[in-house]
């Protein structure tokens, strides 16, 4: 008797003696092209300190230099963690629970700080004030740059939360303040945490933003050595210590996030939820909330649009700017944004592809080898492939292909969850029932599964553009001799304090991020963003 | 004497009325039923009774207690009121024990004992205390909201469609464990409901609420019996409702003379007879009607058996009846027809009262 095969899709190969489906080979290779790409540094990396006497390493270790940029780190991590963490949950619970007059517009606000990279929110306050440099400059600027960080996801999570249970609350005798504290706060604890830690992953393989208000961590402590002698062991060991943190942190956030989040018991039509009255406290609420977007948005876009009206010879350091030069440095920098968006996406098309359709234990390899990406800083990354092109592909050393390859390191993960998603939302039994009319997998592929899955793929691009755009760490350190782009002139500029010379490459990189971002999420709604 | 007691109640949102001046008295230990189509307000009613929402006009009394009037409004915290939400809105990072013990005092809380107590009351074996919500089925947690909801002892609990989204065979069994863990703890409840069957099996009282308005209140037999118009008559049940000519306590229609309820108005009337009302009989065997089957809709346990009348002088506009599923005849088949008990008929006032007020709710109170 002659048993029919069942239908394959596009990405399968047939089925294993258990039933399981199985990829074909060819999706599994392409699928491991990127997470090897991210490994490549890290192999780098722990190379170069596997090759340090094991006494030198431990007292690279033990030096004074550490212990300062350990304590400033930490100092920062949890300074602007608990900062981040309380504004993020006040303005998520005023934005989504009260009458707060103005929440549709305060629920965009704060989450647009997002597209403002830190190194701009740098630039404009030490503009104002050079007594901003150091750990309080810098403790501003990370909050304000990632309180959006804890504000979408809690947001997110407020309102996924049945009003029903804070009016049971209600009804079984507690206020709105206990109702609050024993009802709905507890159900927040796994947003809340995700966030804070994507704060501290985030302050940690920061640059461009302590390095310009001189406060000294990691990352610029890495650079200083790379520019001032290439201390290859000195250079490792301190790269180690940070890598371990930031592996720590990605670690515990892919944790948070795979644990069971308090699920929404049942399902069925919910309540729009009844605001809470705020009283008297209204005013002063509404100002506080002002005060919190001006802050964070108002003044940085503020000091760029005063700097842009001052003539370049007015800043404390003069300097001229050229129409050509601007245009060249944006042309540059979409060039460069182009590029690695491109290779990125099509770096995470087969791997998305294959995390959502199969399981086994390559699929998860991949895909978390992929996810490390996130917890790499720029800078770790840049120094790997510089050592790598010198060492062993000469001609690739300082070219734009590199720069390109970094970038897809970096961003990958940010790819990788929209195109996942997208490929989940595009049902496997879709594409079934096109080899059901005749089709073979190339013609699935390209009539079925690309056309459904195109949003998410044209998302992810355009979220990998813009990061690369706002990107500086790589970019500085890798970019091709005579390449300038909007990040680099503005770090440039700055450094040397020429503030009116800097406004046109900021307010052009703003602009463009600014204008990528709505436009993302006005398609996709702002809750995608907060991947990044 | 009441434990609730609404007048006037009014209330609009975004310049709409929902509730167009609401009277209800429940009395203690009482379980009235609200029943209401989707977007007739027997939500917003049941919320500004907790106090989630605010009324625009009229007084909420709970045990004599103004909970709002003008000028009043005791937040739901302080109305000590129980409530059990749709789907139960169980707290999901906290154990069994612990939502039921959510509302006592922080002493007792720690009271394990207690806590499988309550649980009893509402049919849980002691074992269920440590499980997490999301390990109970869609009936468990509504009962597990219940057993959380009486624990302090509330003057009144509100239950707002607790069971709209269980399966059909375990609603019936979480209504009854509902019902008697309410019976059994004497508190006076409200029930909100869409579903004439729920509100009918469960209400002492129901109270029918029609665009933002009473309709009738009345026990579940005589709204079903004589309900105050003729889509009242549809909304509660399934209905034939034929026109003729009611004198000297029997009415005249397609379906032959049939007795009329006491009580019943005369002149050209509007008929309701209800399907199982309606008997098939053999041809020949003593019969109000004759009619032809049209069409049959088996059900198993009984059957709805749709009929042409042979001798109508007019066709009625519809002509169902229930019958047991055993005795369920063929499509074709001509049968007797046997109205069997008294009917109720509608003068012509009374034919739909959708847009007039509810003069008729208090004075068909109690039947």
């Amino acid at each position: 008797m002659e048993q029919a095969a069942a239908p394959l899709t596009f990405a399968e190969a047939g089925r294993t003696a258990s039933g399981r489906r199985r990829p074909r080979r060819l999706l599994l290779a392409a699928a491991a092209a990127g997470p090897l790409l991210v490994v490549l540094p890290l192999g780098e990396m722990l190379l170069e300190a596997a090759r340090v006497d094991p006494a030198q390493l431990l007292r690279l270790l033990w030096r004074p230099l550490v212990g300062e940029l350990l304590l400033n780190t930490i100092g920062l991590l949890v300074a602007a963690t608990a900062s981040a963490a309380l504004i993020g949950t006040a303005a998520a619970w005023l934005v989504e629970r009260t009458e707060l007059p103005g929440r549709r517009f305060f629920a965009v606000a704060a989450a647009v700080p997002l597209a403002i990279p830190p190194f701009i929110s740098s630039y404009a306050w030490l503009s104002l004030s050079p007594a901003l440099e150091g750990f309080a400059g810098a403790w501003i600027v990370i909050t304000s740059s990632y309180y959006p960080l804890v504000y979408l996801p809690v947001a997110a999570s407020l309102r996924g939360i049945d009003p029903a249970i804070e009016e049971t609350a209600r009804s079984l005798g507690e206020g709105a303040a206990g109702a609050f504290f024993r009802a709905v706060l507890p159900q927040l604890r796994p947003a809340l945490l995700g966030g804070i830690l994507l704060v501290a992953l985030n302050v940690l393989v920061e640059f461009g933003a302590f390095a310009l208000l001189r406060f000294r961590t990691f990352t610029t402590e890495l650079y200083a050595e790379y520019r001032t002698g290439f201390d290859r062991p000195a250079e490792a060991v301190l790269a180690l210590v940070l890598l371990f943190f930031c592996l720590l942190c990605l670690i515990a956030e892919i944790r948070v996030r795979g644990r069971a989040s308090y699920a929404r018991i049942g399902a069925g039509v919910r309540r729009p939820i009844t605001p809470l009255a705020l009283g008297r406290a209204r005013p002063a609420v509404f100002a506080g909330f002002v005060a919190l977007i001006f802050a964070t948005l108002g003044l940085p876009l503020g000091m760029i649009l005063y700097w842009l009206t001052r003539h370049g010879a007015a800043a404390v350091s003069p300097a001229a700017v050229s129409a050509s030069a601007l245009l060249e440095a944006t042309l540059s920098s979409v060039g460069l944004g182009l590029g690695g968006a491109a290779l990125t996406v099509i770096l995470a098309l087969p791997l998305g592809l294959l995390a959502a359709r199969y399981q086994g234990s390559l699929v998860t390899l991949f895909e978390r080898a992929a996810f490390l990406g996130q917890g790499v800083p720029g800078i770790v990354v840049a120094l790997a492939l510089i050592t790598i092109t010198i060492r062993t592909v000469r001609p690739l050393y300082q070219t734009a292909a590199t720069l390109v390859v970094a970038y897809a390191i970096l961003f990958l993960p940010l790819a990788l969850v929209s195109v996942r998603a997208a490929f989940m939302q595009a049902e496997r039994r879709l594409e079934e029932v096109g080899h059901s009319l005749g089709l073979g997998w190339p013609g699935v592929a390209w009539r079925i599964a690309l056309p459904l899955a195109a949003p998410g793929l044209g998302a992810a691009a355009a979220l990998v553009f813009v990061s690369i755009v706002t990107e500086l760490t790589a970019t500085l350190l890798l970019a091709p001799i005579g390449t300038n782009t909007l990040a680099v002139q503005v770090w440039a500029d700055t450094s040397t304090l020429a503030f009116a010379a800097a406004a046109p490459y900021a307010a052009t990189m703003v602009v463009i991020s600014l204008l990528a971002t709505w436009l993302l999420a006005r398609r996709f709604g702002a809750t995608r963003l907060f991947q990044r | 004497m009441a434990a609730l007691e609404i007048a006037g109640l009014a209330k609009a949102f975004d310049r709409r009325a929902v509730l167009h001046g609401v009277d209800l008295s429940v009395g203690t230990g009482a379980l009235v039923a609200i029943l209401g189509a989707s977007g007739s307000g027997k939500t917003t009613l049941l919320r500004l009774v907790a106090g989630f929402e605010r009324a625009d006009a009229g007084t909420i009394r709970i045990d004599s207690e103004i909970a709002s009037g003008l000028g009043v409004h005791l937040p739901p915290e302080r109305r000590r009121i129980g409530y059990v939400a749709q789907e139960g809105a169980l707290f999901p990072h906290l154990s069994v024990a612990d939502n039921v013990l959510f509302g006592l005092p922080r002493r007792e809380r720690r009271d394990r004992r207690r806590a499988a107590a309550l649980l009893a009351l509402t049919g849980f074996p002691a074992s269920y205390a440590a499980r997490g919500p999301h390990e109970l089925s869609g009936g468990e947690q509504s009962r597990v909201a219940l057993a959380r909801a009486l624990a302090p002892n509330p003057r009144l609990v509100l239950l707002d469609e607790p069971f709209a989204a269980l399966d059909a065979s375990l609603r019936a069994e979480t209504r009854q464990a509902v019902a008697a863990a309410l019976a059994a703890a004497g508190t006076t409840a409200l029930l909100v409901t869409h579903d004439q069957a729920e509100a009918l099996s469960m209400g002492h009282e129901v109270a029918v609420l029609r665009e933002g308005r009473l309709v009738q209140v009345a026990r579940p037999e005589t709204l079903y019996r004589r309900p105050a118009d003729t889509a009242l008559a549809r909304f509660v049940g399934d209905a034939v409702i034929l026109s003729g000519h009611a004198a000297a306590g029997a009415v005249r229609c397609s379906l032959g003379r049939l007795t009329l309820a006491p009580g019943m108005p005369e002149g050209p009337v509007e008929v309701l007879v209800r399907p199982e009302q309606i008997r098939l009989v053999p041809l020949g065997e003593l019969a109000d009607a004759r009619a032809r089957v049209s069409g049959v809709t088996f059900y198993g346990h009984d059957a709805s058996v749709f009929l042409v009348l042979c001798e109508a002088a007019e066709s009625p506009e519809e002509l169902s009846a229930r019958v047991a599923g055993h005795m369920c005849p063929r499509v074709g088949e001509e049968v007797g027809l046997r109205i069997e008990g008294p009917v109720t008929v509608f003068g012509p006032e009374r034919r739909d009262l959708r847009s007039r007020r509810a003069d008729g709710a208090s004075g068909q109170k109690g039947g």
